[in-house]
Parts: C-alpha cells; structure tokens; sequence
C-alpha cells in the first residue's frame, strides 16, 4: 500500500472515530461509525487482505450497523442534552487513555522488529479468499461449527429477551 | 516517504482503540457506549491483520490464521451486537432510558 493512501486513510478513520466519541446525535455517530469502517477495510485491502475488507464492509457496515440505526429509530432516540458534565469522569477517562497512547508509544519504540518494513508477498496460485477458505475448513473446523452453534443460542436468546412480558 | 512499518499499523490500531477506549469512559448514553464497543474490536482487527501481512511463511504467503481469527471476531461481533441490541430493547421498556446514569439498581 501505498504510504499516501496509509495516511489519508488512517487520518480518516481516526477522524471518523472521534466523531463518534464527540457526537451528541446518536445517528451521526453510527453513521460515523460506518464512515470509520468503510476506512477500516480500505486498510485491510491495503494489507492484501481482500477477503476481511470485503466481510468488514458487509458484516459491519452493512448489517450490523443497519441494526444499531433500526434500534436508534426504535427507541427513537433524540439528541442527548447537554447534561452537567462530570468533571471527575472527564479527568479520569482523559487520563487513563492519554496513559494507554503514552504505554503503546513507549511500547512501540522498543519493539524492533516493528520498524523493518513488510517483506514482499509471494506469488501465489490460489487467491485470498480460496486461502482464507482451506485454512477455514482444514484447521480450524471444529471452531467453525461451534461458531454456528454459537449464533443459534445468539438469535434464540434475542428472541426470547425481545418478547413482550419479560419475567 | 518512509516505507510502511508494521509499527504505524499498530500505532493506528492503537489509536483506534484508545478513542473507543475513552469514548466507553466518557459517554453516557449506553448505545454510543456500545459503538464505541465496536470500535475497539475493530482496533484489535486492524492490528491481528497488519501481523498477518508481516509474517510471511516459507511459501511467500501471509499467515492466514490470524485472518481467520478476525473472520471469527467479526462472526462473534455480530452475534454480539444482536444480543447486546435485544438487552437494550428490554431495559428501554421497563425504563424508558438509555442513559446510565439513570441505571443505577441491579434490580427494578
């Protein structure tokens, strides 16, 4: 990938990303969200990772967050007023992520094998997705079915929460 | 320009992380909490992604496990999402709320 185009996309997923943060409207920021998102997989395309970019865009930006703004207008949220803000929360939240960037570039700076640049790829014969897919099914099949057990607990347990009378 | 280092993928997963990291500190609506949720499992996408890239095997190629690791996070993300959005539904009816700081009992 390009360094430019490493750039302008990082700068604006970051940006996108602090317009969720900032955001009183909760639609603005799930669209935002999905302005981080589609940056995100750019990023991933860049790292020839065509097969996650392209499920980051339709898993993510697609269907999940479809289903944060159905919820937004269910719930028919309106922008938040502008409360008393808690000066203790603003400190504390502040300074633990300046203290998380700070740990990470401190972190970063010792770690060496991070600042050699990334090796050329090989050519192969098989595309990405058809790589993703044998190493799917030949290593990791057991988690694979498990996950489909997983996401059918998932539904029947939203269907039983989305019930009328919760006892 | 400086050729691309695995460092600046990891200093942009980083920072990804750090804003949704402060976001879940800061907000108080329990819906941007739960984007800001999203963004930081993203974050942890990017950077699974970027060690992918860097570590060529012998074959030349990059090692999909980790891409396959990020093909479950997102699998389980979503699941996630559905369940978290439904709990969300169920505390709006009995309260007529999303703010956290109007949730304050265990048990209503």
């Amino acid at each position: 990938m390009s360094p430019i185009l490493f750039w302008i996309f990082t700068a604006l997923m970051l940006a996108f990303g602090t317009s969720v943060v900032l955001n009183r409207d909760p639609v603005a920021s799930a669209l935002s969200l999905v302005a981080s998102f589609l940056c995100l997989s750019a990023l991933f395309v860049g790292l020839d990772a065509f097969f996650i970019g392209v499920i980051q865009i339709l898993v993510y930006a697609g269907a999940v967050m479809v289903l944060f703004l159905f919820i937004i207008m269910l719930l028919d949220l309106k922008a938040e007023k502008r409360r008393h803000f808690n000066r203790m929360t603003l400190v504390g939240g502040g300074a633990v992520a300046a203290g998380f960037v700070f740990e990470l570039l401190h972190v970063l700076n010792s770690f060496s094998m991070g600042k050699s640049p990334f090796p050329p790829l090989g050519v192969s014969r098989l595309d990405d997705v058809r790589q993703v897919g044998i190493t799917l099914f030949t290593q990791f099949n057991l988690p694979f079915q498990t996950v489909g057990v997983l996401i059918l607990v998932a539904s029947v347990g939203v269907i039983v929460l989305s019930r009328r009378e919760l006892k | 320009m400086n050729p691309l280092t695995l460092n600046h993928y990891l200093l942009a997963s980083g920072l990804l992380f750090s804003i949704g990291f402060a976001g879940v500190l800061l907000r108080r609506n329990i819906i941007t909490i739960f984007m800001c949720l999203e963004l930081m499992l993203n974050a942890a996408n990017l950077s699974l992604v970027a060690f992918s890239r860097f570590h060529i095997g012998a074959d030349g190629l990059p090692n999909y496990n980790a891409q396959v690791l990020v093909f479950f996070i997102i699998t389980v993300a979503a699941a996630e999402v559905a369940v978290g959005l439904a709990i969300i539904v169920a505390l709006y009816r009995a309260r007529q709320t999303t703010h956290v700081e109007d949730l304050v009992s265990l048990k209503f």
